[in-house]
């Protein structure tokens, strides 16, 4: 038991909380029995306040990492505290691959099922629920398995719940199998916005994954040029394989804070030109890591510190496939305000799944990441949450640390299904967090 | 709870009337502010202010009496404002403060004690008492009106000046002790501030207005910046000024304020 000072990967409104490390879920039931508030956090990698309860306990469930054997049909169930990073390493000699990653491996398995995560995939695949067969789950009162058929309605809580209705410490899933350790990524760049999101219209889906890296610094008529990258894993066939490795630890780092300020838009805009002008206008079937294609930023460790002591927010929202116009108006708003906003992540998303609170939903996301100090920023993520909720779309939860509680409640309409699911196995109402607190999801 | 740009949800702000606070929890409120707690001796001044706080978008409004004369009562000031937010409070905002009549009050011990009681020794008392509470929620800021007086007392206003150079002093070495404690104390240092306690004295150069101090408390509460000046230009200049001999100093004030 410690007392710890807690941030997301923003680095924003940090909250001091006590902090306890059960190794078993009787552990997890003795932490939940003895807390007033409780929210479980596993690597820290949520942007805002989801994984942190200032002044009252937060459960890491780091220790919590027992696996079992990766079966024939790629089923493993891992403990809840597993990175992605450990579980690849365990993997992909074995010949398998996680069926959803985010752009990082430095989650937990617990913390993907939280915040259902999606990876570039999402569109063929779903997001990370869909593979996950079923899930140990801990609650103030009961600990139980869950799964689709087993108490389906808490299963699809959980899924997305961001950590409210208990603690997951053990997690089965199945794995996808891969031939190699290559992705053969296809790029492709252009020149603006309309030109990208026709090609991910018509083309995404001859592709397993599809992800563009929008400019929303440049203007004009290059407003919104990108550089699409599509891709499949690789067969024994088109390369030569070798045996299948698994990726190498980080070696880099950022060792500080950097100055406030380092990432201004005149700097940014000089990386976002860099980068526009280094991608290959277009190239086909390039071999690539697993880890270059799935997790680039993974090769800087603490790169959130390049940002300085103020952070920085990341905007993540998606809307219904009929709105690619609020898309286009909001990389529009962005460029015209001369905010700087590092590549943005532009993604076209599958059918949504039965999560209550999970993100994706079925149309287009863009993620932003947006240095904190511009005295404009904040209404201006207030203005794109009016499009966005005009849309009937929504802002991710996992990346949110500023929305306004009754826009969050605009944006899940299954807030209230959520809520009476809550307090079935939460009637005391101890499992909270500051992002639960600032969107009134439980209380204040 | 604060959001990433540090704006809160709740406030308490002790010597809610000013009109430098009215015009901080306008902003606030405007942003994410739906909880507000002000603290006066003043109940129309108050009500003024608190009917002003609701006209920006705050839903829950209250306010508490209090005599800033008295340190006495600033426990149970503070603890009644704390007991009135629903949650966590985000943000204190300490704005007690008394320019007086340094004339009148220099050669009278006992209104010069009341002028360090007011601008040092509540602020002082209500800290001690918000500090606990704060550091328990395990997060929260603690805004304290300080004053570029502070910074070089001079001799026109050297009771209101002295006493705020205490304050703002104690705040530094309090601002420390409260690292790691997920509470940040916050000084905020505006020059001549155009108002109603100011109206009538000459305009020295660079004077603000309430709402400029505004905008730059809203800057600072985003930027984390332990010292907010007010215009920001003022941390140069007193760079300068707080080195100047004591012969030119008063040459220079004594000119400013003539």
């Amino acid at each position: 038991m410690s007392r710890s000072t807690l941030s997301g990967w923003g680095r924003t409104a940090p909250g001091v909380a006590t902090v306890v490390s059960p190794t078993c879920d009787e552990e997890v039931a003795q932490a939940l029995a003895t807390s007033s508030g409780i929210i479980a956090r596993g690597l820290g990698r949520s942007y805002g306040d989801a994984a942190q309860l200032s002044g009252g306990t937060v459960l890491s469930n780091l220790a919590l990492v027992d696996q079992s054997a990766i079966d024939e049909n790629g089923v493993i169930s891992v403990g809840a505290g597993t990175s992605l990073d450990q579980l690849l390493a365990f993997s992909i000699p074995q010949g398998w691959f996680l069926p959803v990653t985010p752009g990082t491996r430095q989650v937990t398995i617990g913390g993907a099922v939280a915040a259902d995560v999606h990876g570039k995939n999402h569109h063929v695949d779903g997001s990370f629920a869909n593979h996950v067969l079923d899930m140990r789950l801990v609650t103030p009162d009961n600990s139980m398995t869950l799964s689709p058929s087993q108490d389906g309605e808490l299963f699809w809580a959980t899924m997305g719940g961001m950590g409210l209705t208990g603690v997951v410490s053990r997690v089965t899933l199945r794995m996808l199998k891969i031939e190699t350790d290559q992705m053969l990524v296809d790029t492709d760049r252009f020149s603006n916005l309309d030109e990208v999101m026709n090609a991910m219209v018509t083309g995404d889906n001859a592709y397993q994954y599809s992800v563009a890296w929008v400019d929303c610094m440049s203007r004009g008529l290059s407003m919104g040029r990108a550089v699409l990258t599509r891709a499949r894993h690789a067969t024994r066939s088109d390369v030569d394989a070798g045996t299948l490795r698994a990726p190498r630890p980080t070696r880099l780092s950022v060792p500080c804070s950097a100055p406030n300020g380092l990432l201004n838009p005149l700097t940014i805009k000089a990386f976002n030109e860099l980068w526009f002008r280094l991608s290959p206008r277009h190239q086909e079937e390039k071999p690539k890591s697993l880890s270059a294609f799935f997790h680039p930023l993974d090769g800087l460790r603490d790169w959130n510190r390049l940002y300085g002591p103020r952070g920085f927010v990341q905007y993540q929202f998606c809307v219904p496939e009929g709105a690619a116009d609020t898309v286009r108006r909001v990389i529009e708003h962005l460029s015209s305000s001369g905010i700087a906003s590092f590549l943005a992540v532009l993604k076209r998303f599958g059918p949504s799944n039965p999560g209550l609170l999970s993100f994706p939903m079925s149309g287009w996301t863009l993620a932003l990441d947006l240095p904190v100090g511009s005295p404009s920023l904040p209404g201006l993520l207030d203005d794109l949450d009016e499009m966005v909720v005009s849309a009937r779309g929504r802002v991710y939860l996992a990346k949110d640390a500023r929305l306004r509680p009754e826009m969050a409640r605009a944006m899940y309409p299954n807030l209230d299904e959520f809520l009476a699911v809550k307090d079935r196995v939460d009637p005391r109402h101890q499992l909270t967090s500051d992002l639960a607190r600032r969107l009134h999801l439980v209380g204040t | 709870m604060e959001n990433a740009f540090g704006q809160p949800q709740s406030i308490v702000v002790l010597g809610g009337s000013s009109e430098i606070a009215r015009a901080i929890t306008k902003r606030l409120c405007a942003a994410r502010a739906h909880t507000v707690i002000l603290a006066g001796r003043n109940q129309q001044l108050l009500d003024a202010a608190a009917s002003e706080a609701r006209e920006f978008g705050a839903s829950q409004v209250e306010t508490v009496l209090f005599d800033a004369k008295d340190p006495s009562n600033a426990q149970r000031t503070v603890t009644e404002s704390f007991a009135k937010v629903d949650g966590a409070t985000d943000l204190v905002v300490i704005a007690v403060g008394l320019l007086g009549d340094q004339e009148r009050d220099e050669n009278d011990p006992a209104l010069a004690t009341e002028m360090a009681m007011v601008n040092f020794t509540w602020p002082v008392a209500a800290l001690a008492a918000v500090r606990g509470l704060m550091v328990a929620q395990g997060s929260g800021r603690i805004l304290v009106i300080s004053s570029v007086a502070a910074i070089r007392v001079r001799r026109a206003k050297y009771l209101y000046g002295g006493a705020k150079a205490g304050l703002d002093r104690l705040c530094v070495g309090l601002a420390d002790s409260l690292e790691g404690t997920g509470v940040t104390l916050q000084i905020l240092r505006p020059g001549h501030v155009r108002s109603k306690m100011t109206a009538g004295a000459k305009e020295p150069p660079f004077a603000t207005g309430v709402d400029q101090v505004a905008d730059d408390v809203v800057k600072g509460l985003a930027n984390r910046s332990r010292v907010i000046w007010s215009p920001p230009i003022l941390r140069f200049l007193f760079g300068v000024l707080r080195h100047l001999p004591a012969p030119l100093w008063r040459k220079v004030t004594d000119e400013a304020s003539r």
